[in-house]
């Protein structure tokens, strides 16, 4: 802040790297058998399988084929509905949610821990559960539609889009409590001055939340969507495990695709092809998020 | 508390100066009052939609028997008995249960040892020696995040084929450390920032080796970072199916998740035996959740945002 040249070269906003310098001879030794282990595991984990993926994958014929299957297409159409909707509600009702969690009372904190359950809970297991809860009339939400309303529930996986619905809650109930945590802390981080500025000016309630707000958490905002966009690109489990794909793999998304086309289909190619196609969103999305982290100085 | 009490004297001395603002202090309080029946109402909701689906595993795992569901709001014998088939292996599906788990021990601890290792090293080396293009190998890193694990399951398969390392609980390891590390690497440098470097040159003119300045200043002064990280790490490795299901395949090697996935394969469903293994495996992270739940949101948010 001060006009002063910095004394201390490192101090520096958080997210930014200090600038490199020549190391002697014997540090350089220290700092490189430092690096080792990640080069080496950088090396053997993600560069010779991303390698040897795109090898697998680099005849143009497979993308030809892909084109041409009805299966493949369908499942772009339900990758694209389940991100785009699974990602935009959960943020949305965290963002939301967070302005309650901000409150001190002692059954706000209770609520934050019971609602934080469903992140500390294992995967496998939560969509397990999601899963025998829609099966059919002898599941938990049509037993209680029946005993509370007298509705006779749909079969859940009967359904193309019901099944994708299905798919889509579980994902968000898994995930939505560790973005409102995010949240949260970004609110915790605004300082109260500012409410009470926009509180002398009238901006109170709904307003409060779009003018004062919204617009300070707005980076914070993007850089959480767009990393949830890649996380939830690649979710596996829960079309794996809710819906399995039901019905006659109709709810499948590009994950389980490629991976049945992998290994029930005996055809690798196809399979990573099926997956390496979403890389022209993949690494625009990527590099946006790579500029805000370091732009806007985004702490997660 | 404070507060409503003093606007309500305001509002009463204002009643007797102008009846103008005794209306606006009735007007705040209506809306204080809104406010908190719709904290409330939200707060129900919530509560619902969080507990619908945990109450199901317990309903099902209380069942007593596996497949005819009577009542489905509630058993009509409730019971602990698959508790009890859980824990002493009493089903030919869950015969090697506590084998199971002890790999799923092993693949996280295994997991967070490597990732706070590899990934303590690597920062310390970019952040704190300030290595030459130190940032390009951390942005590498965090590049690893744009294919998303399960799009590279299908050549990890083959590379750890090639690598002799199938049915091998390290093969997973593997897996796990490799998508946990950039995140680790990250965390920790956004951390290290806030740690003075003139500690390390007050100890470099001490005479000190830098694997000393790592050993001895940067972990302990990491400490808080390195909670963060762990229990992420072991959360990843305790969440993660697609690797464990591919590259685990005997019946001895297996974690968990893999076995409990497996129920699906079988036509007379025990489902509530696989309720109640969902139970006993989820007890782990949610009791760690638990004992380090301060420390981990602050840790996994790193003290505030900035936006």
């Amino acid at each position: 802040m001060s006009s002063v040249p910095s004394a201390h070269p490192l101090s520096l906003n958080p997210g930014e790297y200090p600038p490199g310098r020549r190391l002697q001879r014997s540090e350089l030794a220290w700092a490189l058998a430092f690096l080792a282990p990640y080069l080496v595991v950088f090396a053997a984990f993600v560069v010779y399988p991303v390698g040897h993926g795109l090898w697998i994958a680099r005849d143009p014929a497979l993308y030809a084929e892909l084109f041409a299957d009805q299966r493949y297409l369908r499942t772009v159409v339900n990758t694209v509905l389940f991100v785009g909707l699974g990602v935009n509600l959960m943020m949305f009702a965290a963002v939301l949610l967070s302005g309650l969690f901000v409150r001190r009372e002692w059954w706000v904190r209770a609520l934050l821990a019971v609602y934080l359950t469903c992140w500390a809970l294992p995967a496998v297991p939560a969509f397990v559960s999601f899963h025998w809860m829609l099966i059919g009339e002898q599941g938990l939400v049509n037993g209680l539609l029946r005993e509370l309303f007298g509705v006779e529930g749909p079969i859940w996986f009967n359904d193309r889009w019901l099944a994708l619905g299905c798919n889509i809650i579980a994902y968000v109930w898994k995930w939505m409590p560790f973005w409102t945590v995010v949240f949260v802390a970004g609110r915790m981080a605004i300082p109260q001055e500012i409410y009470e500025a926009a509180a002398v000016d009238g901006a109170t309630g709904a307003r409060r939340f779009l003018h004062v707000v919204f617009p300070i958490l707005a980076n914070l905002y993007l850089v959480c969507t767009l990393l949830a966009t890649l996380w939830t690109v690649g979710d596996f489990n829960t079309t794996y495990l809710v819906s399995i794909g039901a019905p006659a793999r109709s709810s499948e998304v590009l994950a389980t695709l490629g991976f049945h086309y992998a290994f029930d289909a005996a055809q690798p190619a196809l399979g990573i092809a099926a997956t390496m196609s979403a890389l022209p969103i993949l690494v625009p999305v990527a590099l946006v998020l790579m500029r805000r982290l370091q732009a806007g100085g985004v702490q997660l | 508390m404070s507060v409503a009490v003093a606007d309500v004297h305001a509002s009463r001395e204002g009643a007797t100066v102008s009846p103008l603002s005794a209306a606006r202090g009735r007007q705040a309080r209506r809306i204080r009052r809104w406010k908190a029946v719709g904290a409330g109402g939200i707060a129900v909701l919530l509560l619902i939609w969080t507990l619908v689906p945990l109450y199901n595993i317990f309903m099902v795992s209380l069942e007593s028997k596996g497949d005819v569901f009577t009542n489905t709001i509630w058993p009509d014998q409730p019971s602990l008995g698959s508790f009890w088939i859980v824990i002493t292996e009493g089903y030919w599906y869950l015969e090697h249960f506590w084998e199971q788990f002890a790999n799923s021990v092993y693949i996280g601890v295994g997991t967070v040892f490597f990732t706070l290792a590899i990934g303590s090293l690597a920062s310390f080396a970019i952040g704190r020696m300030r290595v030459r293009y130190g940032w390009l190998l951390s942005n590498a890193a965090l590049m690893t995040y744009v294919i998303p694990a399960s799009f590279l399951a299908i050549p990890f398969y083959r590379i750890m084929q090639i690598y002799g390392l199938t049915d091998n609980l390290w093969s997973v390891i593997a897996a796990e450390v490799t998508f946990a590390t950039p995140y680790a690497i990250f965390i920790f440098h956004q951390y290290g920032v806030s740690i003075p470097i003139e500690l390390d040159e007050a100890a470099r003119i001490d005479g000190a080796s830098p694997g000393q300045v790592y050993w001895k200043i940067y972990l302990p002064l990491m400490a808080p970072a390195l909670v963060a990280v762990g229990t992420y790490a072991l959360l990843l490795a305790w969440n993660e199916y697609l690797y464990q299901f591919l590259l685990l395949s005997s019946k001895e090697s297996m974690s968990v998740p893999v076995a409990l996935a497996q129920f699906f394969n079988s036509d007379e469903a025990p489902w509530n035996y696989m309720m109640a293994t969902a139970i006993v495996y989820s007890i782990p992270p949610v009791a760690i959740y638990y004992a380090f739940r301060r420390r981990m949101s602050a840790g996994l948010t790193m003290g505030g945002v900035k936006g």
